[in-house]
């Protein structure tokens, strides 16, 4: 079993970009600084509110822009503990996974409302409200893919590749 | 075998395989790895120590410092003296620090061929598809992935086949091309490749595909690609790049498989402005709310070329800026300010009243000189116009050709270039 502990839905639309994410003015300074400012021009509270764990649900075109890794390393920052979208940027879905942090790929996220207590199952994709109905279904993640993000990202990944023998 | 695209040629060939099929995830070698100053030494070194590793190959990567340079303060300057150290001690010759954006010192320094597979830790790494390379932006943890390795997985994408033929009308360019698709394709080509065909993309010279590959990042495609003709092999011929036999390389097979077909008319095209804050606000510019205008950018990969600056040249030729518009130009490279300099571009533009910026991706990014305040209105070649992208994010960025925004500074809103290009 790999469900989650009760956490929040965070509900965004389509398109966040990742000016949004990771805002260029901040970019010279540290993750921790960068992450304050992560989604604020959308939800000016959300850095400061977010708890770890908690579910960002968005509609298509999630992290489009750039291919700064703050945007993904932002919300690991700040403890999310998944994204769920209709559908994300390749370099933003690959930096996210690269980083540890799980991206799904979900048509249905109509049931995830903002404020909704949610599960993830990880594995499955399956995210359940607190009584254990199904709230959405995701792709699962491909499983190559989930071992990244198990191992803690790729460079963790790779540092047990490297250290097997050829 | 089944027909193969051209991406999948290239991608089958850097998988060391004979073909490969849509939807199939593959290692490639990497050719080629470029990285900047933003997210390459800075944001990679400590991931390389981490791993215990070295680079793979140092011949086969390249340094550009181009977002940060010139330093504007302490911190800007400590990320290119960290970049500088690092590429010394790496023994990474190909190095290039202030001498022009990234996507335009690749193909202007001979790094770019046909058939080569390519990452670049930038979003506008499809760039390197104007040249016949497949090349995909990655981030700063992929890239320790490859510099420790000198591989990566892909999934093999489908291929999009967008088609423009016939003429385009006088003032219209590229970037109005790109707007246009941004505008109809949307935003959310994820994972599919855009291979750029058709009579108009194969007459345009190489900078300007550059700018349609470069965007092909704004459609939200993996990459772009165009496959090489007379016009490419000229280019390489004149940069003395030895192209080796990439003829398997040169176009995909006639029969291969596409995803989709989109057929343009260039010959219909109005210079097209993007609203703010999304290049998918396209529109024709008579259907543009003719915004005032603070500022006007020339500058970027996409918008501040030789033949970007040649282009608002033309416009702003004779003619002066408006009072209480602003234009600030930043050349794209050092070498093309030189040639801008000699040719009397430059002159054209500093007499109309333009103020000159130095080389670098600058405010595009919201990095450099030339960033918005509140409630600011601009008008940028650049090629994204993201809230708070270039400065505040109460400042609002409309995107357009170097005609457009060069006609726009002009008037002092927004403007239909063809009204001075008679």
């Amino acid at each position: 079993m790999s469900h989650s502990a009760l956490v929040r839905v965070w509900r965004f639309g389509d398109q966040v970009d990742t000016d949004q994410l990771a805002p260029g003015r901040y970019i010279k300074g540290s993750i921790d600084e960068l992450a304050a400012h992560c989604l604020e021009a959308l939800r000016p509270e959300f850095a400061s509110a977010i708890r770890p764990g908690d579910l960002v649900v968005a509609g298509i075109g999630f992290g489009i822009g750039s291919s700064r890794e703050q945007a993904a390393q932002a919300l690991r920052q700040l403890g999310v503990g998944a994204v769920i979208a209709v559908g994300a940027a390749r370099i933003f879905y690959r930096n996210a996974i690269n980083l540890g942090l799980p991206v799904l790929i979900c048509t249905d996220t109509g049931m995830l409302v903002d404020g909704t207590a949610a599960r993830l199952d990880l594995d499955s994709g399956t995210v359940f409200d607190a009584s254990g109905a199904v709230l959405a279904r995701c792709q699962p993640m491909p499983p190559f893919l989930r071992q990244i993000v198990r191992d803690g990202g790729l460079i963790a990944s790779l540092k047990q590749r490297l250290a097997r023998p050829a | 075998m089944t027909a193969q695209t051209l991406s999948q040629k290239i991608l089958a060939r850097a998988a060391g395989l004979d073909a490969v099929a849509v939807g199939d995830i593959v290692t490639c070698r990497v050719d080629l790895a470029m990285m900047h100053d933003s997210g390459g030494p800075r944001r990679v070194a400590s991931k390389l120590l981490e791993l215990g590793a070295s680079v793979w190959d140092s011949s086969k990567v390249v340094i550009v410092s181009d977002h940060f340079t010139p330093a504007i303060d302490v911190d800007s300057a400590g990320i290119l003296a960290l970049t500088r150290r690092w590429a010394a001690a790496q023994q990474i010759d190909n190095f290039h620090d202030g001498e022009g954006i990234c996507h335009v010192i690749l193909p202007e320094r001979g790094y770019l061929k046909p058939g080569l597979f390519a990452v670049g830790g930038d979003s506008h790494s499809p760039s390197g598809g104007a040249w016949g390379a497949f090349m995909v932006g990655i981030g700063a943890t992929e890239m320790a992935g490859v510099l420790a390795t000198g591989e990566i997985w892909m999934r093999v994408p489908a291929t999009i086949r967008v088609e423009w033929n016939g003429a385009l009308g006088r003032g219209l360019s590229a970037k109005d091309m790109l707007l246009k698709l941004c505008a109809t394709l949307g935003m959310n080509n994820d994972y599919r490749v855009i291979e750029y065909a058709g009579s108009t993309v194969h007459g345009l010279p190489m900078l300007e595909r550059l700018t349609l590959c470069n965007m092909a990042a704004e459609l939200g495609a993996k990459t772009g690609i165009i496959a090489p003709d007379a016009v490419t092999l000229a280019d390489l011929a004149g940069r003395g790049v030895a192209v080796e036999d990439w003829r398997r390389h040169l176009a995909g097979d006639d029969n291969a498989d596409v995803e989709a077909v989109h057929r343009f008319d260039a010959g219909a095209l109005a210079p097209q402005v993007a609203a703010p804050h999304s290049p998918a606000n396209s529109r024709d510019v008579a259907d543009t709310e003719p915004r005032r205008i603070d500022q006007a950018y020339l500058g970027a990969c996409t918008g501040a070329k030789e033949n970007d600056l040649r282009m608002a040249a033309e416009v702003l030729k004779g003619r002066q800026v408006a009072r209480g518009t602003r234009l600030l130009i930043a050349p794209a490279s050092t070498r093309m300010t030189a040639q801008l300099a000699a040719d009397g571009t430059l002159a054209t533009l500093l007499a109309a009243g333009a103020q000159l910026l130095p080389t670098g991706c600058g405010a595009c990014a919201g990095y450099g000189a030339g960033v918005l305040a509140d409630d600011e209105v601009s008008i940028a070649s650049t090629a994204r116009n993201f809230r708070g992208r270039m400065g505040s994010s109460r400042a609002e960025v409309y995107l357009a050709s170097p005609y457009t925004v060069a006609a726009s500074a002009i008037r002092g809103h927004i403007t239909d270039p063809r009204e001075f290009l008679s």
